[in-house]
């Protein structure tokens, strides 16, 4: 018997041969390495942070108010006199932290809930399934604005509100993979043994259904810059005078009303919208390479 | 089908009553303690007692919820603690607009992104449609106001062709009007073109290698006539139901792109509801929103259900 069990496994170094094979095919993805050249320079200025930015992104210059673009202040500056392309720069740190926390969150939480829907089937996944429909009859945004009102705005629980909405979602997802899963003959195996459900869920079954994981995580990724922006901008994320991109948009975009200060919204708005475009490539790129 | 119907209906209650638990649980951790909040610290003891009991928030929860939700179904919304005016007289116009803004969007992207799909699906593989599902990705998840500030620096600011604000002057005509919508709407249809012609391009391509298109093709129909009478009735199938489902994403992204625009929509009722916590004004505001979710999906579902022969004359589900 544990001979069988045993053979039936792949070795340990077709296993790694496999791994590296996916390895190999991402790095052949155009998409998956563009999308990740992206996202490796943002992640370079969110860890250096101001230091080699051209000014301080916090120093206010009252002599240099809401200069256009050119010699000196390459993306202008805005109406505290602060150097724009310097608060871009060291803007990346905020979306940078927050959005891959509150993935992290949506997905630890979304897996716990995929496998015990899946995997206990009948009742419990009814039930659980018809409560994620009603969430999910709100739109994210709007559960997300109700939760922050009520245990209060900071940079946290923003992270801990997204990584909660998210994990229904992500839920959803995981247990259609479980699913799949639950009638092999491994599980089968592991409940005649005796295994207690936990066991077989994390232990068993989760090795098995990583790669969806990865893919849904990865595009979750992206829905969550979308979110923590949306949020930050309604003024419930990060709070001034973070560099933070939808921060500098919800404090200069009235200016368009008066004048022609574009710039002061622009170059924030262009970095925002570099980040999910190359989040999203990058989860294009592992969908076809793990989805298969 | 009157079987599935009626399944569906009956699923569309349970869920409506689950929202309706979610959103009242919701708004009960929201004021803390009612009078407290509204009469300020220094009020007596006695004051914020009975305010809280003049508002009903001293009595047990279930009594609560259900003189709340019995008082919704009949159309009454309470009273706005922020206005002390009824919350249906504030929400009914904001409603109102919401809904021509997310028409307008509708209205143009529909039409826009199932032309997106049925052409990149003609042109599988080339370049063609790769723009259009690169292009579409990309704005599906670049934030709304993202895009809307492209929009105004481009349209508004720069070339001035568009107005900046949505609100229109009072009295102003219907043309003014969508003059004024159409920046807010070029925001939404960026958001939703991605989602419903990717979808309508796999339906297509789905449809375009069935066999029942194989044998238009070869029994010699011209291919304009295979695509419209036999191809694209079974391929929109899909993109009906994801346009249902982006409705819900409709009128709540409409919270971000109302304030941005200075719109009184629902949107930025909810938005400034929560800021003060008017919870009567946010319990109702959120529950519309999730009706006009769970209707428009009820909706699609029996579109879906009539256009499609399986369910049509099967009676499966």
């Amino acid at each position: 018997m544990a001979a069988s069990l045993t053979a039936a496994q792949p070795s340990r170094s077709e296993a790694s041969l496999a791994r590296l094979e996916t390895v190999l095919q991402l790095l052949r993805s155009k998409t998956f390495i563009a999308g990740n050249v992206v996202v490796l320079w943002w992640i370079f200025w969110a860890l250096t942070g101001s230091r080699f930015t051209p000014h301080d992104p916090l120093a206010q210059n009252p002599l240099e108010i809401l200069k256009g673009p050119g010699a000196g202040h390459w993306f202008g500056t805005d109406q505290a006199g602060r150097d724009v392309l310097s608060r871009v720069l060291a803007g990346a740190r905020d979306t940078l932290e927050v959005a891959p926390l509150a993935t992290l969150i949506g997905v630890v939480g979304g897996t716990t809930i995929g496998l015990v829907m899946g995997y206990f089937g009948g009742l419990v996944d009814e039930g659980l399934g018809r409560v994620i429909d009603a969430f999910l009859a709100l739109p994210l945004i709007v559960i997300a604005v109700t939760a922050l009102v009520a245990v209060g705005h900071s940079k946290w629980t923003l992270i801990v509100v997204i990584g909660a909405v998210f994990s229904p979602i992500i839920g959803r997802t995981v247990r259609a993979a479980v699913l799949g899963e639950r009638q092999l003959e491994y599980v089968q195996a592991a409940k005649l043994r005796g295994e207690k459900p936990p066991y077989i869920m994390f232990v068993e079954i989760l090795p098995n259904v990583v790669g969806p994981i990865i893919v849904e995580g990865t595009v979750r990724l992206g829905y969550a810059i979308f979110a923590v922006a949306g949020l930050t901008f309604l003024g419930f994320g990060v709070q001034p005078p973070a560099p933070d991109w939808s921060l500098q948009i919800s404090d200069n975009y009235a200016l368009l009303n008066a004048s022609n200060y574009e710039w002061t919204v622009l170059f924030p708005g262009l970095a925002i919208a570099s980040v999910v475009v190359a989040v999203n490539l990058i989860a294009d790129g592992l969908q076809q390479v793990l989805d298969r | 089908m009157s079987r599935f119907l009626l399944k569906r209906f009956g699923l569309a209650v349970i869920t409506l009553f689950l929202l309706s638990v979610i959103v009242f649980a919701a708004s009960q951790l929201l004021p803390g303690n009612l009078g407290r909040n509204i009469l300020g610290p220094f009020a007596s003891r006695q004051d914020v007692a009975q305010y809280n009991h003049a508002h009903g928030v001293d009595r047990p929860v279930v009594d609560q919820y259900w003189t709340w939700i019995s008082h919704f179904v009949r159309g009454n919304l309470g009273q706005s603690l922020q206005y002390n005016v009824s919350v249906g007289s504030l929400l009914g116009p904001s409603l109102v607009n919401s809904l021509k803004l997310a028409a307008l969007a509708f209205v143009l992207v529909v039409p826009i992104s199932i032309l997106g799909g049925v052409v990149a699906a003609l042109r599988r593989g080339r370049a063609t449609d790769r723009v259009i599902t690169v292009v579409g990705l990309s704005l599906t998840s670049i934030p709304e106001f993202v895009t809307a500030i492209v929009f105004i620096v481009i349209f508004g600011v720069l070339l001035k062709w568009l107005p900046v604000g949505a609100a229109w002057p009072t009295g102003a005509g219907f043309f003014t009007q969508i003059k004024h919508l159409l920046l807010p709407s070029f925001a939404l249809v960026a958001v939703l073109f991605g989602y419903i012609a990717r979808i309508t391009r796999a339906g297509m391509i789905e449809a375009l290698d069935a066999d029942y298109a194989r044998t238009a093709y070869l029994k010699g129909l011209p291919a304009a006539r295979v695509i419209f009478r036999h191809v694209l009735r079974n391929a929109l199938l899909p993109t009906i139901a994801v346009i249902a489902t982006q409705t819900g994403y409709l009128i709540g992204g409409l919270l971000v792109i109302e304030k941005l625009f200075n719109y009184n929509g629902i949107g930025q009722r909810i938005y400034v509801a929560a800021q003060n916590k008017d919870f009567t004004m946010l319990q109702s505001g959120v529950m519309i929103v999730g009706l006009v979710y769970l209707s428009a999906t009820l909706v699609a579902d029996i579109l879906y259900s009539v256009l499609n022969p399986r369910i049509r004359y099967g009676g499966a589900d």
